[in-house]
């Protein structure tokens, strides 16, 4: 579990995360969503130590990881997995060697246990028989595939996933998340997802938390949404045609 | 004030650089790839230009002592002394700062513009670390090695060009290179070569690693670390020269 508590964030004279408080449940996908430029990454990046927050706490299963030294915080970040929005694979390195890199860095295994756990992620993730393809060399739904075998390469605790299937087709952004759902029960993590795909709040959506203008605007499940009578919610779900008349079927 | 805060940044960011790393055999690995990408991959370059510098040295130290007054074997000496003491060390390390300096700032500014710093970061990797300093110490191995190469091939340069052209007798030239050879000139060139070394990897490192933004940005940052690059080869050239000659 996951404890974000009254977190604020200003880059210079902007206050980007404003009082912020979320609790992220364990084996269940937590889905921030919100429109461009909400404040949404900066929660995601601050959540896991990449943007220092001005004021608040974060908690790692009641563990303070704001007032945590930098090799505490290291010891934390090898119990986190993130997938990025580019997939952010090593472009140097082939698939094999990126989803080794983890095991390579943090792990004692010869090479031969490094070796089946690679081959066993990628299994997971149904990229197989392309280790020694480079990331260039693979589609992007393939790239994301890969991300995510190497964010659960060190069994993490927690998955971070930013906007998971940005730029993938409807089929293949719903193939990723129930992926990303599968793995979440499986290994009983917590799994935070940041988008702004309907489809996967739908899909996934254990518990949704919808950002505003860097404010916490509304939480809740993916069936709560469909009949929420916040007003800022709702113009962000029905934005679209096709929502629109799901909502009107619905109520 | 900006520069100020670059310094302070600057400072901040070797300080990480220069700490224990975390997998030794990962960062052999990585020292072993960095000496292939910043070493051996230089050879071309400097064979080429080293060669063409020092024929193109004689044949004008040549045609400016054309005066009987002058001895031969000048011609030798000089393109000795211009490839010991300046050439192969300051104005190779400005090419070397052309090509090495921009390829780190692309490389990093790029890693950092799609997020693959932030991946090693989220993992618990120091990236700077893992980054910069196989970078600095494969440099620091390499570019000496590649200036002595540049110091040989320089001079055969010379010497084959003054043979070709007539412009001086092979036993002339030979004789110069070897006539009144202080060998603390090599070491002062070594000392040279070191310290732009560091200057190219470090100053190029730190522009690519607060490259933010997208491909223009890579683009800035890539040229912003040869420029800079370049202007400290020059100011420090004065200083050591001052300093140790």
């Amino acid at each position: 579990m996951i404890e974000v508590k009254n977190i604020s964030k200003s880059f210079r004279d902007q206050k980007v995360l404003k009082d912020v408080s979320i609790t992220f449940e364990k084996g269940k996908t937590n889905l921030i969503i919100g429109r461009s430029g909400s404040g949404k990454t900066v929660l995601l990046k601050s959540i896991v130590g990449l943007h220092e927050i001005d004021e608040g706490a974060i908690y790692y299963d009641n563990r303070n990881f704001t007032q945590m030294s930098i090799k505490e915080r290291k010891l934390i970040r090898q119990e986190i997995g993130m997938v990025f929005q580019g997939s952010a694979l090593f472009d140097s390195a082939t698939i094999e060697e990126n989803v080794m890199f983890p095991l390579n860095m943090f792990t004692k295994m010869s090479f031969e246990e490094k070796l089946e756990r690679t081959n066993f992620c990628l299994k997971r993730v149904e990229v197989e028989n392309k280790n020694t393809l480079f990331p260039s060399e693979i589609s992007g739904g393939m790239q994301k595939r890969v991300a995510i075998a190497r964010a659960i390469a060190l069994n993490p605790k927690y998955l971070f996933c930013d906007e998971p299937n940005s730029g993938l087709d409807p089929k293949t952004a719903i193939v990723i998340d129930k992926l990303i759902r599968e793995i979440t029960v499986e290994y009983n993590i917590t799994t935070v997802v940041n988008t702004h795909d309907m489809n996967s709040v739908m899909e996934i959506g254990d518990k949704v938390i919808y950002i505003n203008q860097g404010q916490k605007w509304w939480e809740g499940s993916k069936e709560q949404i469909l009949e929420s009578d916040n007003e800022e919610l709702n113009s962000f779900i029905f934005a679209s045609e096709f929502f629109r008349k799901l909502g009107h079927k619905v109520s | 004030m900006s520069y100020v805060s670059d310094i302070g940044e600057f400072t901040l960011l070797m300080k990480s650089v220069f700490s224990k790393p975390e997998q030794g055999k990962m960062f052999r690995k990585q020292i072993i790839l960095e000496i292939d990408k910043i070493g051996i991959n230089s050879i071309g370059i400097v064979l080429i230009v080293s060669s063409f510098i020092g024929a193109v040295v004689t044949m004008q130290t040549a045609y400016n002592m054309s005066d009987p007054l002058f001895p031969d074997y000048l011609v030798g000496l000089s393109t000795r002394d211009i490839s010991l003491l300046e050439f192969s060390s300051t104005v190779m390390c400005l090419i070397l700062a052309g090509k090495i300096g921009s390829n780190i700032a692309s490389e990093i500014g790029t890693m950092k513009v799609t997020q693959q710093v932030d991946a090693l970061e989220i993992m618990g990797v120091n990236s700077s670390n893992y980054l910069i300093l196989p970078k600095i110490i494969a440099a620091v191995f390499s570019f000496p090695i590649l200036s002595l190469i540049s110091m040989i091939v320089s001079m055969m340069g010379g010497w084959i060009a003054g043979m070709l052209s007539g412009s001086v007798s092979s036993s002339q030239f030979l004789y110069g290179l070897r006539y009144g050879f202080i060998p603390y000139y090599l070491y002062y060139s070594l000392i040279k070569v070191v310290t732009y070394s560091l200057i190219i990897t470090a100053i190029s490192s730190y522009y690519g690693y607060r490259t933010e933004g997208g491909a223009l940005e890579v683009g800035k940052s890539s040229t912003k670390a040869v420029v800079s690059s370049s202007l400290f080869i020059l100011v420090f050239d004065l200083l050591l020269t001052s300093l140790l000659l």
